[in-house]
């Protein structure tokens, strides 16, 4: 027997993820909302008005959070969607699946927040720079991605077209993240990286770092209790699902 | 070889190809994904001479003219190594000062003024309140006037 304490792969099997995922959500909901309600307080009342752009500026709190989880969700997309093609396991495909409407929205967000605070302090709502091109991009793949898992009917060959596609846009990522230093944009650089001190005003920071776990615990509450519903559609005629207490007869 | 192995190769050896072609296509279209030109690129004639493009840079400090009449307005784009002057018609953001970065479109006329038809502001990515900035201002004007030319 192998001397782990916790057996991973047992979660691997719907049976098992599907309870425990239920337990989790509630959990990652209390803290989005607290972290969420904390960041927006910090946002609103707690951060100075910045020098240069004045109250502008605090769309950052959702704007920058947002942004962060829209590439972030991809890769974890992209990389579900690589284990269920290569492995074929049932789970992997529905994460890859219960993912895509969440990195879709935060896209979305992102992309709309960026108009709002672009027409104050740039002077346009939009312009065609790499850093919104490219986010533009990503917001169509998520959306590609999800026609065409509704496209094909049977789910396995869904999973499996759709995995592909997500893995050829994985690519952008980088594109996305990188493009405000590779190219001359209109979009700033990064404030918050790891490879050196934030530019930022401590306040500034803690608020968007709040506004970061709240994305997140929203994210992660949305997705399982997503993968949850994908889990009973797609395992119904399986014995552990028609025993659920929920599903009833 | 297990094929879920082999699959898993097939997989990330794909897409480390795909990324390499990206990456080899955007070098060759480098010079079309910039924004904007610096004018040190104008001056060095890499801008097209035939039709719009973007030039950005600062403002420079001083450069700023407002005409007599309706909403014209001339100042300067500099990178501090090379400087084009710059004539608009428009309303200006709420960012555009002297001393910040700024986007313009527009065309380089024969006489070299920019007419630009679009001025956007360029902000850079720090955020600090009032009070630092105007401490950060005066320490930069106390090294103005420490230093001996």
């Amino acid at each position: 027997m192998p001397s782990r304490l916790i057996n991973w792969f047992r979660f691997g099997s719907p049976q098992s993820f599907y309870p425990l995922a239920g337990r989790l959500v509630p959990w990652f909901t209390a803290i989005a909302v607290l972290t969420g309600a904390a960041g927006l307080w910090v946002g609103f009342f707690v951060a100075p008005t910045d020098a240069q752009q004045g109250e502008a500026y605090r769309i950052i709190f959702v704007h920058v959070p947002a942004a962060w989880m829209s590439m972030f969700l991809y890769v974890i997309m992209a990389f579900w969607a690589g284990v269920g093609l290569a492995f074929n396991t049932r789970l992997s495909a529905m994460m890859a699946h219960a993912i895509a409407p969440t990195g879709a929205m935060f896209t979305f967000l992102a992309l709309w927040s960026g108009a709002l605070w672009g027409r104050p302090t740039w002077g346009a709502y939009w312009v065609w720079d790499a850093r919104l091109t490219s986010e533009l991009v990503l917001f169509f793949l998520y959306l590609g991605y999800m026609a065409l898992n509704a496209a094909i009917d049977d789910p396995r060959r869904a999973d499996r077209a759709a995995a592909v596609l997500a893995l050829v846009g994985v690519v952008n990522v980088p594109i996305i993240y990188f493009s405000v230093q590779w190219w001359n944009t209109l979009h700033q650089g990064a404030s918050v990286s790891l490879t050196r001190a934030p530019s930022m005003a401590m306040t500034m920071l803690t608020g968007m770092l709040l506004m970061a776990i709240a994305f997140w615990m929203y994210g992660l509450a949305v997705v399982l209790a997503r993968v949850r519903a994908i889990m009973l559609e797609r395992e119904a005629h399986t014995d552990w699902a028609r025993e659920l207490k929920e599903v009833g007869q | 070889m297990k094929p879920r192995h082999k699959r898993l190769a097939i997989i990330v050896s794909g897409v480390a190809l795909l990324g390499i072609a990206v990456a080899l296509v955007l070098n060759a279209f480098q010079s079309n994904l910039v924004f904007f030109f610096s004018p040190t690129q104008v001056e060095a004639g890499e801008a097209p001479r035939d039709r719009a493009f973007r030039i950005g840079g600062l403002v420079r400090e001083g450069s700023v003219k407002r005409g007599q009449q309706g909403l014209i307005v001339t100042f300067v784009v500099t990178d501090t190594a090379k400087d084009i002057p710059v004539a608009y018609s428009g309303s200006l953001p709420d960012l555009f000062r002297e001393g910040k970065g700024v986007v313009a479109q527009g065309r380089l006329g024969t006489d070299g003024v920019f007419r630009a038809t679009e001025v956007l502001a360029k902000h850079d990515e720090n955020y600090m309140p009032p009070d630092a900035q105007h401490a950060i201002d005066q320490a930069q004007k106390a090294q103005k006037t420490v230093k001996v030319p």
